[in-house]
């Protein structure tokens, strides 16, 4: 694709024509109207996108405690005093922080997997951040670990073997509730879902 | 839309990974297809008809409609969703291992009816709660025979004479047994896996690197004991409930996980990935009952 473009076009053209067709979900007409754009648009806001473009990598890292992405040594959750520290919620990727935040629920810290074990893909513990998890538990007053991973069979083992490890331990260890979710059909629901909804029924 | 365009069939899903934000590639076992690869779009979104239909190790009904490169499917309807399976971690992993050999052994578009019985059975066996090393062991055995593998195990492969009660030997290039004999003149010996059986040891952590396919050359035998051979031959022409009720000693069922994942390992020729983590689960599992 590109060396077709780039025999019409003009190399720093074809070459950010090329750059943009790398992303996911953008094909080689997205790409060219992205790269026409930025060539219509003040010199600011491309050199505003460039250095944007740099500095998340050159800035970011992982969090040394819980292994979420920041720009500092440690997160602003883990820095954060007012949050109570002794619960810790086990997510698979940092991108599953946002949404538990955004409940305004949970008022603990995190700490993110990078991943779950998937045997079939050759993914097991050695390749996920377990063994910081729990060199965490060792040294601090942890009281639970809410394991919120995807309730899918790999975020299922990840929760089974979590609890298998961390039970002796003496802490307590929870994981999202199964159920249905909001605005969906009792027909369609899966056998599994629906057991465990009514497993797990609340009292009004 | 004609009626050609929709298609219904069962299905053991075997597989799944994602495509684009919010669709999932299913990978599933079907009695009719074999093995068939299919979209089933917006799997990913919370309240979707399919999620739960087409998780791995689930037994599904599904409509599917023929699609330009991937068939998608329309419709899923759980048969049995193996409840008892998921609810423990290593039986789960023994379901991802069976899958995962279904997975690297079959061809898409080709029918093997026994062989979707066999993993149906197999799921099934996995349910309940005792057994499950053996129910692996069949599984493997019962999953070579119906690929065309099965195993030769009452002559020798090359001089055809009967197999005697001693320590024969298992060529994996000719697939059955060599008699000592045999074995001597064509000198196959296989040195890393002759020296765990003869030692009776555990298998070490690093087994990943001998198990690499290199290590087992076409040249390669195996030492097989006389109870282990027995057990095999039992277990070719025997259901379930039979070969469950064979009662085996751990340094055995070391024998024969070895001889026949080595024997799977040369005919794939690359890893099967889940054993390590059958193994570093065994191992943990093993650590937890001890300190109990």
């Amino acid at each position: 694709m590109a060396s077709r473009f780039s025999a019409s076009l003009a190399e720093p053209v074809a070459r950010l024509v090329e750059e943009f067709n790398k992303l996911p979900g953008i094909g080689p007409k997205n790409a060219q109207r992205l790269t026409y754009h930025l060539l219509r648009s003040p010199n600011e806001e491309a050199k505003a996108l460039a250095e944007a473009i740099l500095a998340l990598k050159e800035k970011i890292r992982l969090c040394s405690i819980c292994f979420n992405i920041t720009d500092r040594d440690t997160c602003s959750i883990c820095q954060d005093e007012e949050r109570d520290h002794s619960k810790i919620c086990v997510v698979e990727k940092p991108s599953d922080i946002l949404p538990l935040e955004r409940t305004g629920k949970y008022d603990g810290v995190y700490h993110v997997l990078h991943g779950t074990i998937n045997p079939t893909q050759g993914i097991t513990i050695s390749e996920l951040k377990i063994k910081e998890l729990l060199s965490r538990l060792q040294d601090s007053s942890v009281t639970e670990v809410i394991v919120a991973t995807n309730p899918t069979l790999e975020g299922e083992t990840t929760v089974m073997y979590l609890q298998h490890i961390i039970t002796p331990l003496g802490i307590r260890v929870s994981r999202l509730a199964r159920g249905l979710p909001f605005g969906a059909d009792l027909e369609y629901a899966d056998d599994m879902t629906l057991g465990q909804a009514l497993d797990h029924r609340q009292e009004f | 839309m004609s009626p050609t365009r929709n298609y219904q069939t069962q299905a053991i899903v075997i597989k799944q990974s994602k495509l684009g934000e919010f669709d999932k590639i299913i990978t599933s076992y079907t009695p009719e297809f074999g093995k068939l690869k299919a979209v089933a779009k917006g799997a990913c979104r919370p309240g979707s008809k399919l999620g739960g239909n087409v998780e791995p190790l689930t037994h599904s009904l599904l409509l599917l409609a023929k699609g330009r490169n991937l068939d998608i499917i329309t419709q899923s309807q759980t048969i049995d969703g193996f409840l008892a399976l998921k609810s423990d971690l290593w039986r789960i992993s023994c379901g991802l291992y069976i899958s995962e050999l279904i997975d690297s052994f079959t061809m898409e578009n080709s029918e093997n009816r026994p062989l979707f019985d066999l993993l149906l059975d197999a799921l099934h066996q996995l349910c309940q709660t005792d057994g499950s090393e053996i129910v692996l062991r069949y599984f493997e055995l019962h999953l070579l025979h119906h690929l065309g593998y099965r195993p030769q195990l009452h002559r020798c492969v090359t001089c055809d004479s009967p197999v005697k009660p001693v320590v024969n030997f298992f060529s994996f290039s000719q697939g059955g047994i060599l008699c000592p004999h045999c074995n001597s003149e064509e000198n196959h010996h296989c040195e890393p896996f002759a020296l765990y059986h003869s030692a009776g040891e555990k298998q070490p952590k690093n087994l990943t690197q001998d198990r690499f396919p290199g290590a087992i050359s076409a040249k390669s035998s195996f030492p097989l004991s006389v109870d282990a051979l027995k057990v095999l031959r039992l277990w070719q022409d025997c259901d379930y409930a039979t070969a469950k009720r064979v009662k085996i000693k751990s340094n055995l069922s070391s024998e024969l996980e070895q001889v026949l994942q080595c024997y799977i390992i040369y005919l794939l020729q690359r890893e099967v990935k889940s054993v390590a983590w059958l193994e570093e689960l065994k191992s943990h599992l093993d650590n937890h009952r001890e300190e109990n």
